[in-house]
């Protein structure tokens, strides 16, 4: 019998599509090379700035890759990540560094225990479940700053999460590289990963086959809370401050980062190399829009068009 | 020797409806031991039981002599218990191997999972079975045959007492079933107890050593399968199911023009090479098992799925079906087979659901005419004799049976010269059931032609004017209805079941032409 569907040709093209990401980040790369190595694009400086703006979207992109691959969605971490901030910044006031680091990553796993409670005890659908906590968490970040900022006086928080560099590499690059690093392995090559990426891809399917879906899904929101308050920590760390506008809007181009790395907003499939890239390919247009001399709005306008290419060539055709 | 199952009294009910009533079953080591029954029998649902999908109402379960005391897949499979899931328990976006293993990954010295050894092993225990699947392949990009062996190979690799198969042979070529049949011949030998559900009879009295046959949820017999004969299988199984049906009456319609003419009709996989006629005024019947290409063949008529080559006639013209518009075009509406994703929108109102398929008839400059939506609404609920609050209740708050009849009536609402009904009574109860055939019976007085698919024999006997036996694809023979029907028999119930044994034995003798004559295996 062996009706092997998978030819060579067709392992190459759906390869192609697959690979879309590496090969737009290249293309997009080496045009901005060719036509911005006047305006300075190729500069040290310049490169290690996108990965500074590009840091924060990343770590969070890691958890919803996770996320995605389980079925849900989590739109509660850009304020998330502002709340993070301002509980970072005032209990570092009251108590030192080492107290602010707990009190933001106990915001993350908080909010994450309350957002998984509700997808998975209550049943909630994750859409509304972090649609609202947005505003939960938004609206808590304003009432205890007052609205105001809370300046972060630790100079060795500061250089650890977010300031600081280590000869020309600032710290931020390792804290995407390790988030990065431990989220590849975690989702390829643990039992949790493989479960995550099983309830996402046939829950029924998952269950029948003993996995715990309910338990993945609230571990996968919890992950993601978390991972949006480490990067509110490094906002607050790179600003020296918590502002409750810090990281605002931050989920869409974290989901846009995800998705275009290959990561399916039904479930079942992504990478987190993939969709690091993602994210500094986000990083890499807004930064080479800049460079281009376009306006506010043209950005935004060139933004979408390049997401909405790539996402569309990814498709693999019915 | 401790019998490797024994579940004793055990009773499940789904809502009011009791699926097992007080139900024994056991199983020894190293038998295969054949679960038979017909639609709705309960034979699924003790199968979830035992693997802890379902926990039962009442009753008791012991595996090799332990009792059974949680209801999880979990505890189930670590009492040694494996199951084939008819591809419910395969993840499309993971592969072969993935599928496999999942839950129960080889892991590398660091503990982290080794795909590299799941796909070796994969490969084993394909070779093991003799067949050919990619262990690397996504399940997603295979066919169904392939689906079914990686189901099957997963079930097998978990070293287990008690192995279950439900239909694993649906969808795989003849020579696959017989590499399974030699290795589940090899299973036993090591003492292994083999559960096997199928309704194809041929390969219960090849492979099986006893058999149990459940009816109506309640246990009929348990016997070695030398002192059951088919037939005397399928009178257990049909029993007398067929009450209710029995008094339905069959006006004889007045049969008219040819309506539809199907010829040579071959699709992407099935039909294969299908020819019929259907007048005006007549019920055809398409009878066969899951995979005889029953719905395949309808999906082709009604354009959801492409005719690679074949011509279909209507009405003396031969027409082009690309899609499904062309044929609602042409005057064939599809009633599909899965009512809730495929027929209704459950949460709208009946009205809203019965002028979907007309909307564009009455609207007017793109606005609904609510008044003519009112009007053909009242005027199917009439005819069809739709129990409902009103016509602006939501679909969902009907039973069944008038959920079906809802979607029958957004089909007559395109006033349709050709009706085709997938298993128009599934799911429904037995009163409605004769409803509904009683409504499917009219439509044809009305002048339609009807090809009607069903499960359940009795109701195509009591709803149909012809019957064609399919399997493989392939149409079989024509029987005419009244052949089928033994006239020295005064009580109509025991004529429809004796007609339904007939028809029973047609198909079964079709499946036997289908699968090569030649081999013939000795039982090891």
């Amino acid at each position: 019998m062996a009706d092997a569907r998978t030819t060579p040709m067709g392992g190459f093209f759906s390869n192609w599509r697959q690979n879309i990401i590496y090969i737009g980040f290249v293309l997009i790369f080496v045009v901005f090379a060719v036509t911005l190595s006047q305006k300075g694009f190729l500069n040290p400086t310049n490169l290690l700035n996108i990965i500074r703006q590009t840091a924060m979207i990343a770590v969070m992109a890691v958890a919803m890759t996770f996320v995605l691959a389980s079925g849900e969605i989590d739109l509660s971490i850009g304020a998330v990540a502002g709340l993070a901030t301002v509980t970072v910044a005032m209990a570092i006031a009251v108590a030192g560094p080492v107290a602010g680091v707990f009190a933001g990553l106990a915001t993350g796993i908080a909010v994450g225990c309350f957002n998984g409670w509700l997808t998975t005890r209550v049943g909630i659908p994750s859409f509304l479940t972090t649609l609202a906590m947005m505003g939960i968490a938004k609206g808590v970040a304003m009432w205890i700053s007052a609205t105001a900022a809370v300046p972060i006086l630790s100079p060795n928080y500061a250089w650890a999460f977010g300031g600081g560099s280590i000869g020309p590499i600032p710290v931020l690059l390792f804290w995407m590289l390790v988030v990065g690093a431990i989220g590849h392995f975690v989702l390829r090559r643990t039992g949790f990963g493989r479960r995550v990426l099983a309830t996402g891809g046939g829950e029924t399917a998952a269950r029948y086959s003993g996995i715990d879906t309910a338990n993945i899904k609230f571990k996968v929101l919890v992950l993601s809370s978390t991972a949006a308050a480490l990067a509110g920590m490094l906002y607050a760390g790179r600003l020296q401050s918590g502002r409750f506008q810090l990281g605002e809007g931050d989920e869409l181009s974290v989901i846009a980062a995800a998705v275009l790395g290959g990561t399916s907003l039904f479930g079942g499939k992504g990478t987190v190399i993939g969709t690091i890239v993602g994210a500094l390919m986000i990083g890499l247009i807004n930064n080479g829009l800049i460079l281009m001399g376009l306006e506010f709005s043209q950005q935004l306008i060139a933004r979408g068009a390049i997401i909405i290419l790539a996402v569309a060539l990814s498709q693999k055709k019915a | 020797m401790t019998s490797a199952v024994v579940m004793k009294g055990i009773s499940k009910a789904f809502g009011g409806v009791r699926a097992l009533d007080n139900v024994d079953f056991e199983v020894f080591p190293g038998e295969v031991h054949a679960l038979l029954g017909g639609n709705g029998a309960g034979k699924s649902t003790i199968l979830k039981v035992l693997n802890g999908v379902h926990k039962p109402d009442a009753g008791t379960i012991a595996v090799a002599g332990v009792p059974l005391t949680t209801h999880t897949p979990e505890a189930s499979r670590a009492a040694g218990i494996a199951m084939n899931f008819q591809e419910m328990s395969l993840i499309p976006t993971l592969t072969v191997a993935q599928n496999i293993f999942l839950t129960r990954e080889s892991r590398t010295a660091r503990g982290f999972l080794d795909d590299p050894a799941c796909e070796i092993k994969a490969a084993e225990i394909f070779a093991m079975l003799e067949v050919k699947v990619d262990p690397k392949a996504l399940v997603g990009d295979l066919g169904a045959g392939q689906k079914q062996l990686t189901e099957i190979a997963k079930a097998i690799s978990q070293t287990s007492k008690v192995l279950i198969l439900d239909e694993p042979s649906t969808a795989l070529a003849v020579s696959d079933v017989e590499r399974l049949f030699t290795f589940l011949r090899k299973l036993k030998a090591q003492g292994v107890a083999i559960i096997y559900v199928s309704h194809r009879m041929d390969e219960i009295a090849r492979i099986a050593d006893r058999a149990t046959i459940l009816r109506d949820g309640k246990h009929v017999i348990t016997a070695p399968i030398a002192d059951l004969p088919i037939d005397v299988m399928i009178e257990h199984i049909v029993g007398k199911r067929s009450k209710g049906l029995a008094d339905v009456h069959r006006g004889d319609a007045a049969r008219g023009e040819v309506l539809l003419e199907v010829c040579n009709l071959t699709g992407p996989h099935k039909p294969d090479n299908v020819s019929f006629t259907l007048h005006r005024g007549e019920v055809l019947g398409l009878a066969g098992l899951l995979g005889s290409g029953r719905s395949a063949l309808a999906r082709v008529i009604a354009g959801v799925e492409p005719a690679v080559s074949g011509e279909i006639r209507i009405k003396g013209q031969s027409i082009t079906i690309r899609k499904p518009s062309d044929a609602i075009r042409a005057g064939v509406a599809l009633v599909p087979e899965a009512r809730a994703t495929q027929g209704i929108i459950p949460a709208h109102s009946v009205a809203t659901n019965m002028v979907l398929a007309v909307l564009d008839r009455i609207s007017a400059k793109g606005v609904v005419d609510r008044q003519k939506a009112k009007v053909i609404t009242d005027d199917m609920i009439k005819r069809l004799q739709v129990k409902t609050a009103s016509r602006d209740h939501a679909v969902s708050t009907l039973s069944g049976g008038n959920q079906q009849k809802v979607v029958i009536g957004k089909w007559l609402a395109t006033d349709p010269d050709i009706l085709l009904l997938d298993e128009p009574t599934a799911g429904i109860d037995i009163g409605s059931k004769s409803e509904i055939i009683r409504l499917v019976r009219d439509l044809a007085a009305q002048g339609k032609g009807i090809v009607m698919i069903s499960s359940e024999l009795s109701e195509l006997l009591t709803a149909c004017d012809r019957i064609l036996v399919m399997a493989d694809g392939r149409a079989h023979q024509m029987i005419d209805r009244v052949t089928l029907d033994d006239l020295s028999e005064p009580d109509a119930g025991h004529r429809l079941q004796a007609a339904e044994r007939k028809l029973q034995i047609e198909i079964q003798k079709a499946l036997a032409f289908e699968a090569p004559q030649t081999q013939e295996v000795s039982h090891g």
